[in-house]
C-alpha cells in the first residue's frame, strides 16, 4: 500500500492565510501513517517550518505586494515530507544566517534558522518566474 | 491582536489573548509594548498561557520588548509558557535572556 499524498494550495500574498496554511500542514502531519516519531512535535513543527517559509516569502520575496500569490505544494515520496513555496519575487538571500548569538539580541533573522533546524534538507532554487523553497523531512 | 492589560503596582501585565502569536499579529504586540514604554510603563510581565503556536516573528516581537524595557532601566519577564513555546526559546537561545516563570503570580512577585 503506498501512502499517495500531494495538496497544493494558492493564496494571496497576504499573513493571513500563515495559520491557514499552517493548520493543513499540521492535520497532513497526523495523516502520516508509517511515521513512528512523535507525531505531535512533527504536526507542530510542519506548521511552523511552513508559517516560517510563509512568511519570508511574502514580505522578502514577493515584497509584501498584496496582487502576487504564494504556492504551496505538499507531497509525499520515498518516505519523505516534501513542502515547497513558491514565491513570484526577486528572493531573497538564504544565506544570511545568523546564528541566535545571544549579544546581538536581533529582532529579526531566525527564520531561516529554525527552518535549517527542524528539516533535514533546505534549498532556495531560482526558476523561470520566481523562487521554491523546498524543505525535506525524512519519515523513518 | 487581543490583549488584556492590568496594571498591578509598578508593573503591567499584558495577557496575549490569541493561540498563535505569529507575522500576521506580532507586530500589534510590538506597538502595545512601545505605547506603554512612550507612557513611561518600563516594567512589564507577557503572559503567553493562551498562545499555542510562536514563531520568528512572535519572538521577535517579545526581543524588542524586552530591548525596550532593559534601555529605560525596567524589564520585561514571561509567564505560562505551553512546552511547543517554551521549546521555541529553546531552539533559539531566547530561554538565556528572558526570565521565564510558570504564572503571573511568580512573574509579578519578583518585581517585589
Amino acid at each position: 500500500m503506498t501512502d499517495k499524498l500531494e495538496v497544493d494550495i494558492k493564496v494571496p500574498n497576504q499573513t493571513r492565510y500563515l495559520g491557514l496554511i499552517g493548520k493543513i500542514g499540521e492535520d497532513i502531519a497526523r495523516t502520516l501513517k508509517r511515521f513512528k516519531g512523535d507525531r505531535e512535535e512533527l504536526a507542530y513543527h510542519i506548521n511552523l517550518v511552513l508559517t516560517e517559509a510563509i512568511s519570508n516569502a511574502i514580505r522578502h520575496a514577493n515584497d509584501d505586494d498584496p496582487d502576487k500569490e504564494i504556492h504551496i505544494s505538499i507531497y509525499i515520496k520515498d518516505q519523505k515530507l516534501h513542502i515547497r513555496v513558491y514565491d513570484q519575487g526577486e528572493g531573497f538571500d538564504i544565506t544570511r544566517l545568523p546564528s541566535p548569538e545571544l549579544k546581538y539580541l536581533d529582532e529579526h533573522g531566525r527564520g531561516v534558522y529554525i527552518i535549517r533546524s527542524l528539516m533535514d534538507e533546505v534549498t532556495y532554487k531560482r526558476l523561470k518566474d520566481g523562487h521554491v523553497l523546498e524543505m525535506i523531512k525524512s519519515l523513518h | 491582536m487581543i490583549v488584556q492589560i492590568e496594571e498591578k503596582d509598578n508593573v503591567v501585565l499584558i495577557q496575549v489573548k490569541e493561540e498563535r502569536l505569529d507575522a500576521h499579529n506580532s507586530g500589534e504586540l510590538k506597538n502595545q509594548m512601545l505605547n506603554l514604554f512612550e507612557e513611561g510603563k518600563n516594567n512589564l510581565v507577557v503572559n503567553l498561557v493562551d498562545v499555542r503556536f510562536v514563531d520568528s516573528s512572535g519572538l521577535g516581537s517579545l526581543v524588542s520588548g524586552f530591548k525596550n524595557a532593559s534601555a529605560r532601566n525596567g524589564s520585561l519577564k514571561l509567564c505560562g509558557l505551553q512546552p511547543q513555546v517554551k521549546s521555541m526559546f529553546e531552539l533559539t537561545r531566547l530561554h538565556r535572556v528572558f526570565e521565564i516563570f510558570p504564572d503571573s503570580e511568580e512573574a509579578l512577585a519578583s518585581f517585589e
